[in-house]
């Protein structure tokens, strides 16, 4: 398989996180694609044999820092988001949507601990070496993300220590 | 820690949210992005404008000469406009895929086309000349993003309008011409925006009335 068939096959991946991370479909593919190119003109950078995905997604933590940084205006598009998934009968979606809100609340350096780690399923380790910060302090991004999505979650006050509920 | 319920139940709403993202089709503009670059890579990056002609390895007979026109690059006409001639070139004899978003998203298109390139974009309406928008796409520049616009009229004719942001030397420019190979080009640089209108189907004459038209629409 070729360098591109290998970042093909990885783009629904990108797509994922990007849409946990940006929010609408527009934004988020436009991230993919920025992320993409970024890529290509960088690939000499990649060292074969290293982890193909968890390069793709530093370099895609770049290009959403430089875009947070020049906090370029969002457009108002109309395209419709996409259906969810049914919900299933153990978890309320309204529930599922409370949480997906509140995590878009979250500042976005602790959002990305919180999506690398419970949807892409990085160890702390790999989490640390994607976003190139140290092990203490995705520790500690993600302690602080879990407390403000219990707060936001609950209605209480950050450090009520209520366990989140978010299964019937 | 990461063993705990509290991460497991967040992880699993994760999932439930974001999972059906994976079975989504990937969009062209993705996946073209990957291909035309792959077929290039890594000498053609260094090409520049070469990269945009990721067809002239596939369309066999096409009829303008990447290599030539490479070599024999005129100094007075600036890239951006062989650029659109080759864009036009590529994309215009296409059938099935002319655009990757169609004229009955024009709002979407232009919002989308604006946002990428940094600057307000309007798609001139060329109704009067019996030229409509089929639609537009993205495709790579000099720098960065450039819009592309496609128009066709009732006899199926083409021209195509190529918009980069960041024109060199910022001053308004009279119309020019330039052609390559089959492909004739106005072009015209106003304020930020460089604009060359390119049409292999129709005279030069018909082609500077499209193109008069489109200045004075988006110089009111």
């Amino acid at each position: 398989m070729n360098d591109a068939d290998s970042i093909v096959e990885l783009i629904p991946r990108l797509r994922r996180y990007a849409r946990a991370l940006a929010g609408d479909r527009i934004a988020a593919d436009d991230l993919v694609q920025d992320t993409l190119e970024r890529a290509w003109s960088k690939f000499h950078l990649y060292r074969r044999g290293t982890d193909l995905r968890a390069w793709l997604f530093t370099v895609m933590h770049n290009v959403y820092v430089n875009q947070l940084r020049a906090s370029r205006p969002v457009a108002t598009l109309d395209e419709e988001m996409p259906e969810l998934s049914q919900p299933s009968r153990e978890t309320d979606m309204l529930v599922l949507r409370d949480l997906d809100a509140a995590i878009r609340r979250l500042p976005p350096d602790q959002r990305e601990v919180l999506l690398l780690v419970a949807l892409e399923e990085m160890s702390y380790e790999e989490a640390a070496g994607t976003l190139g910060i140290p092990i203490g302090t995705v520790m500690s991004r993600l302690a602080r993300a879990r407390e403000k999505l219990r707060a936001m979650l609950s209605g209480l006050p950050p450090g009520g220590g209520k366990q989140l509920k978010i299964v019937k | 820690m990461q063993d705990d319920a509290e991460m497991k139940e967040i992880s699993k709403a994760l999932h439930q949210l974001y999972d059906p993202v994976l079975e989504e089709s990937v969009p062209e503009r993705l996946r073209t992005r990957v291909a035309r670059r792959g077929l290039w890579r890594p000498a053609a990056i260094a090409a520049g404008w070469v990269a945009v002609g990721l067809a002239a390895g596939v369309v066999a007979g096409w009829q303008l000469h990447v290599a030539r026109t490479v070599v024999s690059a005129q100094a007075e006409v600036p890239g951006f406009v062989k650029r659109a001639a080759v864009a036009h070139a590529v994309y215009s004899p296409e059938v099935r895929h002319p655009v990757e978003v169609g004229a009955d998203q024009e709002q979407h298109l232009v919002a989308w086309l604006s946002k990428r390139l940094g600057a307000p974009l309007r798609a001139p309406k060329l109704e009067e000349l019996g030229y409509s928008l089929v639609g537009g796409r993205l495709l790579p520049g000099e720098s960065g993003p450039v819009a592309h616009f496609m128009y066709q009229s009732k006899q199926g004719t083409r021209v195509t309008l190529y918009v980069r942001t960041d024109a060199v030397g910022n001053r308004e420019t009279a119309f020019r011409y330039a052609t390559e190979g089959n492909v004739k080009v106005f072009y015209w640089i106003d304020r930020k925006l460089g604009y060359a209108l390119s049409s292999a189907d129709i005279g030069t004459d018909d082609l500077l009335k499209v193109a008069n038209a489109v200045y004075q629409q988006l110089n009111p």
